[in-house]
């Protein structure tokens, strides 16, 4: 099954091409580690659900791209192209002039409308060109106008005219200092209204891949570009195929409809956690094991600590004790887990037992501790790490960053400031109100877990 | 998408010509294969001028004849002449200029009524033609001085007319306020009948004053003849340059501190036309530095001045630019914003900067700095990729900060002085549609905006209670 990517925004353009050129390198590699047979399935996969054979040179990325302002769209292109692996095709993109402003009620209530029918035709056109289509996976960041909210605005639509197709959306975080002033409100908005039509949302946090490349890829001056790829990384090792647990000898054949089915067992919990071990500049991979052990201990103690990184992990964290009361004793900065899901890719991935992950103190009492846990796993290596494992984590891991946001969120609404800035375009207190209310109630819910 | 400069009166012409000059060296060191690009599309129009003046414009391929996207206006001719005879002439042509011969006596009443009312249907027919041209309007640029006739008071004339005749098109308004000692005596009453034009109809306003572009001009100057061993300063670097020149004694008096605000100007619309990782455009300027609508006074600090020519660039230098942009003598306007409160900050790096320098200068400088408490982490931030001639790097900044209420009440206090004489009211009151009422309203206009400045002032290290949080029934 074929997915279908739309970026959206400055962040989703940009991140979108890191993706495509990451998966696409990750193919071409020769560090595959595995048979020739297994290599050539997972090359046929990944061009199956992401790229267009056509009748170009190249493959042709499954993508839309969409954009207020066209230096970002012109560029990707540009960038995609250059790379002679692979490139966008050049229908696929839409563009407007002046951009949205940082103002999410101008990219949702002006330039949505205007925009629909174009922007869905050319979704049309790419879902058309899928044998199958597996669903769409939507890159924006919600701190801006456009991706976050155009791109709320296009989920919808996506929603309304594909009804039963899965959607997720990949939603980056702004760093906590500031990137737009009123990134909070255009992120209490954003996270809302997804929340309506989107299946499940896989976020990024800024602040924290920043801190990956710092203190794990060394990286002295660290541009936008890094913290891009360190994202396109993280995702590729989740969408790159794999073998699911009982899906027989092939690759997984529908990706993201497995994907929600593992992680997202109730519509109030769709926040979607990803973690990846290991991280190293590429200069380190020939001097380093790897064990697999080692990995899935200290990925079990990010998922426990809510660590984002394998380095600077609090050990101290344990689940609580079997025989306590659930939900009251729970020791503090324990990270509750609804579902998990643990992707392993490389040499001898069958010999790992991850029964650690299974542990029912894990996770809440209403699921079954076998049913809240997946692995999926295969012996081809991934972008040159001769092992590597994923975690993606319907858990708390982003309660806190959300408490903070609608946090500055509503100190910044209490005062009123910058409300007649979304008013003229048509977004009323009331209708922030709304979404304030509808982030609450998820906070509380992950609070209670 | 477009920016359209008018420049309006005197000291705007002078202020615009030095604009045109430098956007013009800016652009051709940044495009060498003489292809009309976007980035060129966003002041300049490419027009075919083999058939003549008139041609029609080109919209792709080589450049044939760049013709700035600008109205000049001004009720004297002087200094539109001197354009036109001088080196930029090629760039302008008759259809964008509107000249009288006697001017505005340095009178408020004379440019807004008299002025106004006799170039309306002129100014919005050329408005209109230069506005088809565009693509995409986004954003006027109104440049002016407030003390005079003119620039004051024709050009808060236009900024009425831009609100009326294209109210969804943005409106940012350079002015230059008089300093205490202006010759002009009457400047306290124009500027304030200005101001209150600039509350009720402007988007954003970038005040700058004469006294700081001198300070800056002066300390360039000083930095040059000291002879300090080892400091040789790219000469197209400095903040205060001409293009191409490095003949500082053939300048025109006030060229160096006019290309200070070009230069404003210049940096101020870099992430709309240039690429980068983090583009920063004018309507996003406008939504994340004015909370509330009449608090859109935006204080400017250019950083670095010049640069040396020595090509190796430590972070450590790269951090002084971020700390300059904070103090008092880069601000162009007399004040401290270090020392007052912010409602909002920006920050435009240009050139070889990345995300992470830009987050160790925010933390590192966050603790001295003073957020409203509603607004903590009020950055916001922008990167662009093509620095300025002559740098490998350079820094905005855009404060909304409390800091500009005393140049407010300064003019406030040397208004009063006079019209507590009624000292040459006469002078306004007998032209046509000027009552008294049109002084008081303005000084309360005035006084309100003040007034708003010190409730915030007033919050200004108070106790921060943060409002309580909705409550979910579980």
């Amino acid at each position: 099954m074929s997915i279908v990517t739309v970026q959206l925004g400055q962040c989703g353009n940009q991140i979108g091409q890191e993706v495509f050129g990451a998966l696409c390198s990750d193919i071409r590699g020769t560090h595959g580690l595995c048979s020739k047979k297994e290599n050539e399935s997972y090359q046929d996969s990944c061009k199956e659900r992401f790229f267009c054979e056509e009748e170009s040179a190249v493959p042709v990325a499954r993508a839309v791209l969409v954009d207020m302002e066209p230096k970002v769209i012109s560029q990707t292109l540009s960038m995609a192209a250059r790379s002679g692996h692979w490139k966008y095709s050049s229908h696929s993109h839409f563009c407007q002039k002046q951009g949205s402003g940082n103002n999410w009620a101008n990219g949702y209530s002006v330039h949505g409308p205007r925009h629909k029918e174009a922007i869905m035709n050319l979704v049309q056109k790419e879902a058309e060109k899928c044998d199958r289509l597996g669903g769409f996976f939507t890159i924006m960041s919600m701190a801006g106008g456009t991706g976050s909210g155009l791109g709320a605005f296009v989920t919808q639509c996506l929603r309304d005219a594909f009804p039963t197709s899965f959607i997720l959306n990949h939603v980056v975080w702004p760093y906590g200092t500031g990137e737009v002033i009123v990134q909070n409100y255009n992120s209490v908005l954003t996270l809302s209204h997804l929340y309506h039509s989107s299946d499940a949302l896989l976020v990024h946090e800024n602040d924290v891949i920043h801190k990956i490349c710092a203190q794990l890829m060394n990286i002295k001056q660290i541009s936008f570009r890094d913290v891009n790829q360190v994202i396109a990384h993280q995702l590729g090792s989740v969408f790159q195929p794999t073998h699911t647990a009982g899906g027989g000898s092939g690759y997984s054949r529908n990706p993201l409809g497995d994907l929600m089915e593992t992680l997202v067992p109730h519509p109030e919990f769709r926040m979607l956690g990803l973690r990846n071990i290991p991280q190293m500049p590429e200069s380190s991979l020939p001097y380093s094991t790897f064990s697999w052990p080692g990995l899935i201990k200290h990925l079990r103690q990010m998922l426990i600590a809510n660590a984002p990184m394998e380095e600077g992990i609090d050990w101290q964290v344990r689940p609580p004790h079997p025989s306590s009361i659930p939900s009251t004793n729970k020791p503090l900065h324990f990270n509750t887990s609804i579902a998990n899901l643990v992707i392993l890719r490389g040499k001898d991935v069958h010999s790992m037992d991850l029964g650690s992950f299974q542990d029912p103190s894990l996770y809440t009492s209403w699921l079954n501790p076998q049913d809240a846990f997946n692995a999926w796993k295969t012996p081809r290596a991934f972008n040159k790490y001769e092992k590597s494992a994923a975690l993606v984590s319907n858990s708390q891991f982003l309660l806190k960053p959300l408490d903070s946001i609608v946090g500055k969120a509503w100190n910044m609404f209490a005062s009123k400031a910058y409300l007649h800035q979304y008013t003229k375009f048509g977004i009323q207190e009331e209708d922030f109100l709304d979404c304030f209310t509808t982030l609450e109630q998820v906070i509380s819910s992950y609070t209670n877990l | 998408a477009v920016s359209l400069p008018f420049a309006v009166g005197q000291c705007g012409n002078q202020v615009g010509c030095r604009f045109w000059d430098l956007a013009l060296r800016e652009h051709a060191a940044v495009n060498k294969k003489g292809i009309y690009d976007e980035a060129l599309s966003s002041f300049f129009r490419n027009v075919d001028t083999r058939s003549g003046d008139n041609g029609p414009d080109i919209y792709k391929g080589k450049i044939c004849s760049l013709k700035a996207r600008a109205l000049l206006i001004d009720m004297e001719e002087g200094v539109v002449n001197e354009i036109l005879q001088g080196p930029l002439r090629d760039v302008f042509d008759s259809k964008q200029l509107i000249t009288d011969v006697s001017g505005s006596g340095n009178n408020w009443a004379v440019g807004h009524k008299i002025y106004g009312c006799q170039y309306r249907e002129n100014i919005v027919e050329k408005l209109r033609k230069t506005a088809e041209h565009c693509d995409c309007l986004q954003c006027f640029f109104i440049i002016h001085s407030m003390g005079g006739g003119t620039g004051s008071g024709l050009g808060t004339f236009v900024l009425n007319l831009l609100e009326e005749e294209f109210p969804e098109v943005y409106r940012f308004v350079t002015s230059v306020y008089p300093s205490g000692e202006d010759d002009v005596i009457t400047s306290p009453y124009n500027s304030v009948l200005a101001m209150k034009e600039l509350n009720e109809h402007a988007d954003c306003v970038l005040p700058i004053e004469n006294e700081s572009l001198f300070e800056i001009v002066n300390k360039i100057h000083q930095m040059i003849n000291s002879g300090k061993l080892g400091s040789t300063v790219k000469q197209n670097s400095l903040v205060t340059s001409s293009a191409g020149s490095a003949k500082t004694l053939q300048e025109k008096p006030f060229d160096a501190m006019n290309n200070i605000v070009a230069n404003l100007l210049l940096n101020l619309t870099s992430s709309a036309r240039f690429e980068g990782s983090l583009n920063m455009d004018l309507n996003e300027i406008s939504m994340n530095l004015v909370p509330f609508p009449r608090l859109h006074y935006l204080v400017s600090s250019l950083t670095p001045l010049y640069t040396l020519a020595d090509v190796n660039v430590p972070s450590r230098r790269l951090d002084q630019m971020f700390s300059d942009a904070f103090s008092r003598d880069h601000q162009l306007i007399q004040a401290d914003p270090k020392h007052s409160l912010y409602l909002a900050c920006a920050l435009l790096v240009r050139g070889n900067v990345q995300v992470s320098d830009l987050r160790r200068n925010i933390e590192r400088l966050k603790p001295s700095l003073h957020f409203v408490s509603w607004n903590q982490e009020g950055w916001k931030t922008g990167l662009c990729s093509v620095p300025p001639v002559g740098h490998s790097h350079s820094l905005l900044a855009l404060a909304n900060n409390t800091c500009v209420k005393p140049t407010f009440i300064e003019l406030k206090d040397r208004f009063m002085k006079l019209y507590k004489k009624k000292a040459h009211l006469h002078h306004y009151l007998q032209i046509d549609g000027m009552e008294q009422s049109c002084f008081s309203e303005a000084v309360s206009s005035l006084s309100d905006l003040i007034e708003e400045y010190n409730e915030l002032d007033a919050t200004k290290g108070g106790p921060r209670i943060d409002p309580s949080r909705l409550k979910i029934a579980v």
